[in-house]
């Protein structure tokens, strides 16, 4: 009898571990997802890796083909790779900050099941208003930027009003935004770049936070004869940033916890201590690992703090607040919404309110990086940010997605980029393959649905 | 020796983590019409799709013989080739697409991929004809009423040279008048040799047109009945597999004020706003009061309340609501709600759930502001409300992160009536709240509707099924034509005076 209900007791303890790693698999897949690639392109961009891919060419495939030497060369192609350089680090951040930007305020807008074609175009002109507004009528950064900022509201207001309360199909209103705003970038400009601007304003894309503690040397570099350290000796760590990582750590075990602690009070518990344990140490290490490759550097960027602080807004908006729930609950059945008392046309609206404001931000961000707004500017950036949001797991029937998958999504494709370019493949195969991952990532994420 | 035209044998179906059928037989005599009832859920619609092919040879086990031979289908194609077709409850038309197009989708009167117009029409025509069914085969479907688009269903089988015609649940949506014309058709069938199965949760229309029954429970063939043994008593034994004393739960009801009244209630139609559908209505629910609205089918039933609540059907509204002796502002869902109104659709999946959410969502997106303050939820406040629903209306799940579209049709309809309780309004307005569920399910379903009344709210029942306003509730309103033609309280009601005040309500509209 005791004997009997044990086996019960193990066997059911058995199946919800396994059952907490499938659903975890699922749901960290795109993590790993990014990290493989990630891996993939420190490997590939290794100067042994690319010595081994010459002497190849050279010399015919199989004439440098050894199972012991792949194996032994895996280590110092890892240590030696240049997408995890802290430089290339930094500059994957900022090549794909303002895509993540625009992906947040994308997200809610797929997850409605509209669309927003324009955010490119809008992106493009609102950098260009910056732009003559501190250039030209030397206005202070700071006020331009939220004027910029106001301009983008307006503009997603305009493009809301059409969709939310004409009923015009999203698709079509902001296809028709993404060509004037097109237009309107060239005029405003005359076909000219416009830059360079005050340095503040620059300092939104091009600076590093300030390390108020003080660099924390742990091994002295060493010094040339004028006195000064030489590059690449010693090992001084920025320590502002180290301290942030630590504290993000800290945040992230205690809500883990809390949470953890609220759900068995209430009596539902699926994944089993160790698995939760394994899970946190491993998100921590990762957290820790990019902490500590920018305190190398010149610390964290200013922008990585402002992407921060919005994909922390996202989150809690989407989970935690009646407004992310309404716009699940519109996107997953509009006429269920509207029946239990929502006003989905307002929500519709002020839902392209901010993606209207975000791709503002992103302009500005943008711009500031290329210290001059030119006439190009956005365009097709839309497409990538579209494009992070279904990799990152969205439906484009609406009522399903995730903040962390669009950011997660657009690293990848970011990452992809670079890690492509350091390869020296041409931008033509790049978008082939690009394109590839996209169909390749949502149909994966079909297939696993399917057999859940 | 009986001529048998189709035999199921040992069927068994298994999804990941459930049985739906095991070792189900079924056997069909040549000419009958063979009707399957159970209870939602039971497995019948999963049998008819390992019949048609949906669900492909090699899914299942055991054998499907059909005129003598084993079939091995591997898709609906395979069992239109020897003339099974299948007509679904929910009706798979295209609604902006004509008659005659939608009877020959798939099956396009064509040589060499071009359309052969003519012979479209004139075979439209003729089939139309055989089901009675008189419209222009160029009418769009969208333009004609259910109860013609089952027709359609039919006549587009028809088309297919039908030897075996499954029917789920034809009569779901139609109104008695078209149900009975249906009923006919399918008898008519008959005579000519048709051989049909007809799924269907209405005892009375199995007993009058089936020649034999099978009970499907949980998964597995019960029994099967000939005619001559089916009593009503009998077949809702077997389905719900104990004696079902009572089909309405008893309850002693305590009314007081008035609590809510319409008056003067004017609609105009949305698309055509030259045409009223409500015609200046008046009526009022008192506290603790159960009260029917009865009609036909196109009464105007479902575009009264909808417009009460929030004006969410038509335009031009006119007239007032008045919510405890006041004035009440209902002209959007929201101050409908505010001010305390709750309205459960007729149709749950389309205007009733978010069908790929679980059911904790779904509880509570009718008062969010009830689990949240300044805007931020709190996460076990709404753990906690979803589970005291689940638990207080007997939702069937494994847990509150079900996804409601998996759950069946009555465990869906708990969960509108839980997110309209948790509302908390004091007039429910539930627009056929059983619909498409099962015996056991409406029953829990009455019960919830008593304890409401029971706690002193108003409640307005829509139905289509007599038997059911006349169980259920104290006074029955008779609706027609977007007028009301009839009151009656509960002890002097009965389906026949409410058909005739119908009737009257029509007589007295031509003259």
């Amino acid at each position: 009898m005791s004997t009997e209900a044990t086996t019960a007791t193990v066997d059911a303890s058995r199946a919800s571990a396994r059952d907490a790693m499938m659903s975890n698999l699922r749901e960290y897949g795109l993590v790993l997802a990014l990290i493989a690639i990630m891996i993939f392109f420190q490997l590939t961009s290794s100067p042994q890796f690319q010595g081994w891919l010459g002497a190849s060419m050279k010399d015919g495939w199989f004439a440098h083909l050894s199972f012991g030497d792949a194996i032994s060369g895996i280590y110092p192609a890892l240590r030696d790779g240049i997408l995890f350089k802290p430089v290339n680090l930094t500059n994957v951040v900022l090549q794909n900050s303002y895509i993540i930007v625009m992906a947040l305020g994308m997200l809610l807008v797929i997850v409605a099941g509209h669309i927003d074609l324009s955010v490119g175009s809008v992106a493009g002109f609102i950098g260009a208003v910056a732009a003559v507004l501190m250039v030209r009528y030397g206005l202070n950064p700071l006020v331009a930027a939220l004027v910029s900022i106001g301009v983008g509201a307006v503009i997603g207001g305009a493009q809301g009003y059409f969709i939310a309360y004409m009923k015009i199909p999203s698709f079509i209103v902001t296809l028709a935004g993404m060509l004037v705003f097109k237009g309107l970038l060239l005029w405003l400009l005359g076909g000219e770049s416009v830059g360079p601007f005050p340095t503040e304003f620059q300092m939104l894309s091009a600076g590093f936070i300030p390390d108020v503690i003080g660099p924390w040397t742990i091994v002295a570099p060493t010094l040339n004869a004028a006195g000064n350290p030489m590059p690449n000796t010693g090992l001084v760590l920025h320590s502002t940033t180290m301290l942030i990582g630590v504290l993000i750590i800290v945040a992230m075990l205690y809500f883990a916890l809390r949470s953890r602690r609220d759900r068995e009070s209430h009596g539902y518990e699926a994944e089993p201590f160790a698995f939760f344990i394994l899970k946190n140490l491993v998100m921590g290490g990762i957290i820790l690992f990019l902490m500590y490759k920018f305190a190398t550097y010149k610390g964290l960027p200013n922008v990585l703090i402002v992407m921060g602080i919005l994909i922390a807004l996202f989150v809690f908006i989407t989970k935690r607040m009646t407004f992310g729930r309404r716009v699940f609950a519109m996107g997953g059945n509009v006429k269920a919404a509207a029946l239990s008392g929502i006003n989905t046309e307002r929500l519709t609206f002020y839902i392209f309110v901010i993606m209207g404001m975000l791709a503002a931000l992103a302009g500005l961000i943008y711009t500031a990086r290329l210290n001059q707004a030119t006439p190009k500017a956005g365009a097709g950036m839309e497409l990538d940010v579209i494009a992070a949001v279904f990799v990152g797991g969205a439906s484009a029937m609406g009522g399903v997605g995730e903040v962390a998958g669009a950011v997660i999504g657009a690293f990848i494709m970011g990452v992809m980029n670079n890690g492509m370019s350091l390869l020296s493949i041409n931008i033509d195969w790049q978008q082939v393959i690009k394109g590839l991952v996209l169909l390749g990532a949502v149909a994966f994420d079909l297939y696993n649905k399917k057999k859940a | 020796m009986d001529d048998i035209i189709l035999e199921m044998r040992g069927i068994t179906k298994t999804f990941p983590g459930v049985k739906a059928l095991e070792n189900v037989n079924l056997k069909v005599r040549r000419g009958d019409i063979h009707a399957i009832c159970g209870e939602n859920g039971a497995g019948k619609s999963t049998l008819m799709k390992v019949l048609s092919g949906v669900y492909p040879f090699g899914s299942y086990d055991g054998d499907v013989r059909y005129e003598g031979n084993e079939c091995r289908f591997h898709g609906i194609h395979d069992s239109e080739k020897v003339g099974i077709v299948i007509i679904h409850q929910e009706l798979a038309l295209v609604p902006m697409l004509s008659i005659a197009e939608n009877m020959f989708l798939g099956n396009e009167q064509a040589s060499a991929g071009v359309i052969d117009w003519n012979r479209t029409r004139r075979r439209a025509a003729e089939l139309l004809r055989k089901v009675g069914l008189r419209e222009d085969p160029d009418t769009l479907i969208t333009n004609i009423g259910t109860g013609k688009q089952q027709l359609v269903e039919i006549a587009k089988a028809l088309a297919k040279d039908v030897k075996l015609l499954i029917l789920d649940e034809p009569t779901a949506s139609l109104s008695e008048k078209d149900s009975q014309a249906l009923l006919d058709l399918l008898l008519e069938f008959k005579t000519q040799g048709l051989t049909s199965i007809m799924i269907s949760h209405k005892l009375n229309e199995i007993k009058r047109i089936a020649d034999q029954i099978t009970v499907i429970r949980d998964g597995q063939s019960i029994e099967t009945m000939d005619k001559a043994d089916i009593t009503e008593d009998r077949i809702v034994t077997s389905m719900v597999g104990r004696t079902l004393e009572n089909r309405y739960p008893t309850r002693t009801p305590n009314i007081g004020e008035t609590i809510f009244e319409v008056k003067n209630w004017s609609v105009y139609h949305p698309q055509h706003p030259e045409r009223q559908v409500i015609k200046g209505i008046n009526l009022h629910v008192k506290k603790g009061e159960v009260v029917g609205i009865a009609g036909l089918m196109g009464a105007g039933r479902t575009e009264l309340a909808m417009s009460v609540f929030g004006r969410s059907y038509g335009v031009n509204v006119t007239g007032e609501v008045f919510l405890h002796g006041k004035p009440a502002d209902t002209s959007t869902v929201h101050r409908a709600v505010a001010s305390g109104l709750a309205y459960a659709t007729e149709d749950r999946k389309v205007f009733g759930l978010n069908l790929i959410d679980h059911i904790k969502h779904n509880v509570t997106i009718a008062n969010l502001p009830g689990v949240s303050s300044s805007g931020v939820i709190d996460d076990m406040g709404e753990l906690k409300v979803a589970n005291d629903y689940r638990k207080r209306t007997n939702i069937r799940s494994s847990s509150v992160y079900q996804i409601t579209g998996n759950l069946s049709g009555g465990n869906q309809q708990k969960v509108v009536l839980s997110k309209w309780l948790f509302a908390n309004p004091d007039v429910l307005i539930l627009d056929e709240p059983t619909r498409g569920i099962d015996v056991g399910a409406k029953y829990e379903i009455y019960t919830i509707i008593n304890k409401l009344a029971g706690e002193g709210k108003g409640i307005l029942v829509i139905s289509s099924e007599m038997p059911e306003l006349l169980g259920i509730c104290d006074r029955i309103y008779v609706l027609n034509e977007g007028r009301i033609v009839g009151e009656l309280a509960a002890d002097e009601a009965s389906q026949e005076k409410i058909m005739r005040a119908i009737v009257r309500g029509e007589e007295k509209a031509a003259s």
